[in-house]
């Protein structure tokens, strides 16, 4: 993992925390330079939330340390546990935690109090104009739109010039159609906020999309930390793969002739790959990999696995077509709209699913 | 068939509601008719019904502000930390709620009366207890204070504790946190809880007779002044009656208010 022992001695920020927290063990150890955005992504109850709590003081690990831009706010061994309000954390809460009484520019001016008083209200509306909220800035949150909300939020994050920004799911409170702009505009404000940032998400596009780095966790644990591509392509474990948006099937390996991997697939079938473990295992391919075609159509393409599977769901996103299969575990390939035309694929029907032995990648379970 | 049935239904169910509504609004509606309105507002005018109206604005400011000033901290505490015994401490709390006004008077008798330990010392100090004002506000206090607490810790428990995580992240610390956010939150609740320990208090009566007595002027509030001259001047009676109805529905009108939008919110 990416611990360089600078950063938390630098500008950057380093958490190091293990607790018990009711069923989960946490047991963490991240380090996020100034300028970086870390994704921490995950299903819910991962602990990621946790994480950004230690971070904020909100939560106090039974053993810790958080160092944010040399200063120390947390060292349980040392006896040291900043309060919450003595650590300069821009947190945005998952449902954003507007105060309902008060406006928004009131709830930005809200952190300002080092501010002298009568420049407050001046420095809250500059930032929610730099938003694009100037003209909102005396409505309740009730009034605003969830955009709006999140914009706030942020602004209000940002107002006390935080040393560390905390993102707890910035984007799922928002439907579809404003969740495109606001990623873009969260981009903005992440690249130039200047101080290592942390960001909780359970989608994995997501974080590939804002994290300069991911850190899958689950069980309170980080199970492998990198770039998105280098994750999606090398994932260490098939909850990494099957995280990233890859098909996964479990089975049984032995090695076969030629050094490859044969793995009996549960259920029926059989895959090959080029190198892996033997034993339980999991087959992680990735949909776009996945070609179909029709039965007894196959074997004249250079793949070395085809499965015969069932077709339950046919789906377009956009110009590509994403297709439900069944081996009869469930997998899924990602082809063009007019190669799903040409194969006239439809619910009920059959076809063989082909991949090359070298886009299988088999993982230990 | 089935129609006529339900027709049948229906007229029983209103004539049930005219009986309830006839019974409960009679006695109160007779207040003011039994006696011209003019009579009643000559018969306030009278010196013990002046001092009584007077007194029990006093008292029950002065018990209120005692109320607030202690419950909402307490309450806050209550509603926020869970810690053992934590129960018994609220149902401690609870328990005047539920004490026949007697045994109140008794109790308060027994702990602050003249002949005990902090009775004399209150004595000594100056501010006699018994058969005093200090001893209205008293007997105010411990009958009143838990419909505020209850209602108080209420409303602090539906603060999302989010919003005090996001006060703490913002810089503020734990107390003005609890005075910027919490309180403000928690406000519509606040209120309804003074309103209903400013309606008990107003019509504290048993525990008051006992503990601090009826002198006019001193001890004997509203409701003792009404039980003073029901037997020897029903008009006044009835004019300092209807003084506590009016303020009473005033209360009453308050809360529904101040709940409505809370209630729509909900």
């Amino acid at each position: 993992m990416n611990a360089e022992p600078t950063a938390s001695a630098g500008t950057g920020l380093g958490v190091d925390a293990r607790t018990r927290l009711g069923e989960l063990a946490l047991d963490v150890a991240l380090e996020v330079a100034a300028g970086e955005c870390l994704a921490l992504a995950g299903a819910s109850g991962a602990g990621k939330t946790s994480v950004l709590r230690t971070v904020a003081g909100l939560l106090r690990p039974e053993h810790g340390r958080v160092v944010c831009g040399g200063e120390v706010w947390l060292d349980t061994a040392g006896g040291v546990d900043r309060a919450p309000e003595r650590r300069r954390c821009g947190y945005l809460f998952q449902e954003y935690a507007l105060f309902g009484h008060l406006s928004a520019w009131r709830n930005v001016a809200y952190g300002l109090h080092e501010t002298p008083r009568g420049e407050r209200e001046a420095r809250a509306r500059a930032l929610l104009e730099r938003f694009g909220l100037a003209p909102r800035a005396d409505a309740r949150p009730a009034t605003l739109s969830g955009g709006e909300r999140q914009r706030v939020a942020l602004a209000r994050a940002l107002a006390r010039r935080p040393h560390a920004l905390l993102l707890d799911e910035p984007l799922s409170a928002l439907d579809a159609r404003t969740r495109a702009a606001a990623t873009r505009e969260l981009g903005g404000v992440i690249r130039a906020a200047g101080v290592p940032v942390l960001l909780v998400t359970h989608d994995f596009a997501e974080a590939a999309l804002l994290g300069d780095r991911v850190a899958v966790m689950d069980g309170g644990r980080v199970l492998q930390e990198g770039t998105a591509s280098a994750l999606a392509a090398t994932p260490a474990s098939a909850f990494v793969a099957d995280f990233t948006g890859a098909v996964v099937l479990t089975g049984r390996a032995r090695r076969g002739a030629g050094d490859v991997i044969v793995v009996a697939l549960d259920g029926g079938g059989e895959a090959t790959a080029l190198a892996g473990e033997e034993g339980a295992v999991a087959v992680s391919v990735y949909p776009w990999e996945i070609t179909l075609a029709r039965p007894g159509e196959a074997a004249h393409d250079s793949a070395r696995n085809h499965l015969d599977v069932d077709v339950l769901s046919v789906t377009t996103v956009g110009t590509r077509v994403r297709v439900g299969l069944a081996a009869p575990q469930p997998l899924v390939a990602e082809l063009s709209e007019a190669s799903a035309r040409e194969l006239d694929l439809v619910r009920g029907g059959r076809a063989v699913a082909s991949f090359k032995a070298a886009a299988a990648r088999v993982l230990p379970l | 068939m089935s129609g006529l049935r339900r027709g049948w239904f229906a007229v029983a169910l209103a004539v049930a509601l005219a009986a309830v509504l006839t019974f409960l609004t009679l006695p109160v509606v007779a207040i003011f008719v039994q006696q011209p309105p003019g009579d009643l507002i000559a018969a306030l005018g009278e010196e013990g019904a002046l001092d009584a109206l007077w007194l029990s604005l006093r008292t029950t400011s002065a018990a209120l502000a005692l109320i607030l000033m202690a419950g909402t901290p307490a309450a806050y505490l209550l509603a926020t930390r869970r810690f053992r015994g934590r129960a018994a401490v609220i149902t401690l709390i609870e328990l005047p709620l539920v004490l026949p006004p007697a045994v109140a008077g008794i109790a308060l008798l027994a702990a602050l009366g003249p002949a005990t330990v902090l009775g004399r010392a209150a004595g000594d100090a100056g501010a006699p207890l018994s058969l005093a004002t200090a001893g209205v506000v008293v007997a105010l206090t411990f009958v009143a204070a838990p419909f505020y607490l209850r209602q108080a810790i209420a409303a602090f428990e539906a603060v999302d504790p989010t919003l005090l995580d996001a006060s703490r992240t913002l810089g503020a610390s734990p107390a003005r946190t609890w005075w910027r956010v919490a309180v403000p939150t928690a406000l519509p609740g606040l209120v309804a809880g003074t309103a209903l320990a400013l309606g008990r208090a107003l019509g504290e009566f048993g525990a008051t007779l006992m503990f601090a007595g009826s002198f006019q002027g001193i001890t004997q509030t509203v409701p003792l002044a009404i039980y003073d001259r029901f037997a020897t001047d029903f008009t006044a009676a009835l004019a300092l009656s209807a003084v506590l109805v009016a303020v009473s529905a005033g209360i009453l009108l308050s809360v529904k208010l101040v709940r409505g939008p809370d209630v729509l919110r909900g």
